[in-house]
């Protein structure tokens, strides 16, 4: 038995040294994408810069923007893009393993999930000033009174419409300013044979963002999902796929799905973002947008979009100055127009940056309606809600989906919904 | 790989024992003798061990490690996870959502491999006898599987849309009422499982069709001449002798089946509501379909399904001993 277990043991050893080696050379790799390439190089250098832009290659005007940003202060930045969900993962796996990029473009409701996590340092650590951001799009990256990072532009959502189906079915888009204008207007467009509306009720944090216009807009709050003014919402949106003045698919529809239904004409309103603004201009039919209207009238809050410009937390304090360098760059109003301009309507977030975009594409009257859309947004995570958010909104978009699928009523679907939320905040 | 080091420690193990009372000089020589082979052997195992080790072993531990621990994302990052025993398997065995998804991960599994089986076993008899075009026809049964899943899997989503799908516009043409495929609690496991029979039957029907080459056509000859008919020689024949092929295929497709996530994840993202989510998707939605990863029951999940799949994996092998001992 001897030499058996001697084999055993060389065995084992032999494997360990296999692994440490393995171990300790992609480690080492690692080090060099990251972190380590500070030592040495204290002027110039590279500073690494994740994005969720991927439609935007190497030769965009996106790309040459981050340039030269980075030019500016004196360094290369080395930029790359991942898909939304996949650049909140790829951060936290960075962070675990200390290999974090020097700055991040981050979806907004995901800010103050990583803050949470205790990888990125706070706005006044930065020493930044961020006094001129309007306070409903910043509040969506605060975290227990501290913000974690500035909105680089907002898009929200609004109302589109087809201009021709409302002009054959005899609706003015003016008259619609509250819910029940709306409905009707929906009657009329059935009576003259189209489609009424579409929207997005995919069991994903995209169904949830196109709900919540009609939640708030109802006055419902995020932390009572079973009120009756979220009943009343819920309520607005079964009652359309009841009449036929939505179509059932809605249950399954991405954002994509919904401009897609719209931009084949048959649709006499679709619920999208800011981000379609070109397609919409280049549809085979005349658009228009409506604000998406409150209950009882007024503009109803829709959710904000857009990014935050993050700064991960280094074991190398030394490259914060230069990283500074890079986010002022960024969020100066110049900066603000600039991204605006680069990406097609990217509202600023501050006032002066907004009133120099209206300025700067004066005539241009499609802007104005987003401007005043985003001013009247309201960050996901707010509500001092945080990191609670994502449960809720889980909660949320299950009890959508029960109620359009005819598997509960509102009532049932939203009390299910706030139990599970309540079990999943505690 | 793991013959290696099983035929060195057999090879000893008698002589040792044998070799105790004269063991001296023997166990010197053997000693000088055997070490550079061992070591050879060492080393040409040593490539593959660390391969294991890393990326089957680490990952495996890593897994359990995850499901025993409170990762939140704060611990995920920080790395100082509170050891929490079994609670996060007590949450999942607890929550409203197991019994659904068990079903579903039932139903969808059993539906999935009937029907893949019998369908693919009945092509696979069908080629056997070589016409005309029937290799052509053959490859181009294999199409769903050469398809990325993404594009069958959409294609089927467009096909069984409640408003503008094919699959509607036919029923409706014969004057069906439309069915709400994809979005009503009622259909919506119902047209995933439909899916993913259609995607497993090119599999079924490759190993079937392989197997059944290896079945004599001595046999099928004899049989005729006993003045046996096609249904009979197929139950007395074909079945019986293709037994050990179909339960590999049978344990292979439960394997896959189990964990199928993208299929239904492209379909219906498991809902609505929860209509359609299987263990596998509610796994993957713990992970990373809501914006706050919750990685620890995630995982629990994850080993429920491996430990299932295990299961079927040890019945196959006790089964598959039954048989080569009868």
């Amino acid at each position: 038995m001897i030499p058996t277990r001697r084999t055993r043991t060389t065995l084992a050893a032999t494997t360990a040294l296999a692994v440490v080696g393995v171990l300790a050379a992609c480690s080492s790799d690692d080090g060099g994408g990251g972190t380590g390439e500070s030592t040495g190089e204290a002027a110039g250098g590279t500073y690494t810069w994740w994005d969720p832009y991927p439609q935007h290659e190497g030769s965009s005007d996106w790309e040459s923007r981050v340039q030269q940003c980075g030019e500016d202060a004196g360094v290369t930045i080395e930029r790359t893009a991942y898909d939304t969900t996949a650049l909140t993962n790829q951060a936290l796996l960075a962070a675990q393993e200390g290999t974090s990029p020097d700055v991040i473009l981050l979806d907004n409701p995901a800010v103050s999930t990583l803050a949470e996590t205790g990888m990125l340092t706070t706005v006044d650590e930065f020493g930044l000033d961020t006094s001129a951001i309007d306070a409903n799009l910043l509040d969506a990256g605060v975290l227990e009174g501290d913000a974690y990072g500035i909105p680089i532009g907002a898009n929200t959502l609004s109302l589109y419409y087809n201009a021709e189906i409302l002009d054959e079915a005899g609706v003015d888009p003016a008259s619609i300013t509250d819910w029940d204008s709306l409905t009707a207007a929906l009657a009329q467009v059935d009576d003259a044979g189209h489609r009424g509306i579409t929207f997005a009720g995919i069991g994903t944090e995209e169904g949830s963002f196109q709900f919540l216009p009609w939640f708030w807009g109802a006055g419902a709050d995020l932390s009572q999902l079973d009120s009756p003014e979220a009943v009343e919402a819920l309520e607005l949106w079964t009652g359309w796929l009841d009449e036929g003045y939505a179509p059932n698919s809605v249950i399954n529809n991405s954002q994509n799905t919904v401009w897609e239904e719209f931009l084949t004409g048959d649709f006499a309103f679709a619920e999208n973002g800011t981000w379609q603004v070109n397609s919409a201009a280049e549809a085979e039919f005349e658009t228009g947008i409506v604000q998406l209207p409150g209950k009882d009238g007024g503009v109803a809050p829709a959710p904000t979009g857009g990014e935050f410009i993050v700064v991960p937390v280094q074991s190398d304090t030394a490259r914060y100055d230069v990283t500074r360098q890079i986010v002022e760059c960024m969020t100066t109003p110049e900066g603000f127009v600039e991204t605006a301009n680069t990406f097609a309507y990217y509202i600023p977030p501050t006032a002066e940056g907004q009133e120099q975009l209206l300025a700067e594409s004066a005539g241009d009257a499609d802007l104005e309606p987003w401007v005043e859309a985003v001013q009247n947004a309201k960050g996901r995570t707010s509500d001092n809600l945080g990191t609670d958010y994502p449960k809720i909104s889980e909660a949320l978009w299950t009890a959508v989906q029960n109620a359009l699928s005819g598997a509960a009523t509102p009532t049932e679907a939203l009390e299910t919904a706030q139990a599970d939320a309540e079990a999943a905040r505690s | 790989m793991s013959s290696t080091p099983t035929v060195v420690g057999s090879r000893e193990e008698p002589r040792g024992a044998a070799g105790t009372r004269p063991a001296v000089p023997h166990g010197r020589r053997r000693r000088r003798t055997l070490n550079p082979s061992q070591w050879t052997a060492l080393g040409f195992a040593a490539p593959l061990l660390t391969y294991l080790v890393v990326f089957y072993a680490y990952p495996l531990w890593r897994n359990i490690d995850l499901s025993l621990h409170d990762y939140t994302i704060r611990a995920f990052v920080q790395g100082d996870a509170e050891f929490v025993g079994l609670e996060n398997y007590a949450e999942v065995f607890s929550s409203s959502t197991f019994t659904t998804a068990l079903v579903n991960t039932a139903l969808f599994t059993i539906g999935s491999i009937v029907f893949q089986f019998a369908i693919g076993l009945a092509l696979a008899v069908f080629f056997r006898s070589s016409f005309r075009l029937s290799n052509v026809l053959r490859a181009l049964f294999l199409v769903p599987w050469l398809l990325p899943l993404i594009v069958s899997a959409s294609t089927w989503a467009w096909m069984l849309n409640s408003d503008n799908g094919i699959v509607n516009s036919v029923i409706q043409a014969f004057g069906g009422e439309q069915i709400n495929w994809l979005t009503s609690p009622d259909t919506a496991l119902l047209s995933v499982t439909i899916a993913n029979i259609w995607l497993g039957i090119p599999f079924n029907l490759v190993i079937l069709y392989s197997g059944l080459q290896n079945i004599p056509g001595e046999v099928y000859e004899a049989s005729s001449l006993d003045g046996a008919g096609p249904w009979r020689q197929f139950w007395s024949i074909t079945f019986p002798l293709l037994r050990p092929v179909s339960a590999i295929t049978i344990l292979l497709g439960l394997i896959y089946t189990l964990k199928v996530v993208d299929v239904i994840w492209v379909m219906t993202t498991g809902g609505p509501g929860d209509a359609s989510t299987t263990l596998a998707i509610w796994s993957y939605r713990e992970a990373f379909g809501t914006g706050m990863p919750s990685f620890s029951p995630a995982a629990a999940v994850g080993n429920l399904l491996i430990v299932i799949a295990l299961v079927f994996g040890f019945l196959h092998l006790q089964l598959q001993r039954r048989q080569e001992a009868s």
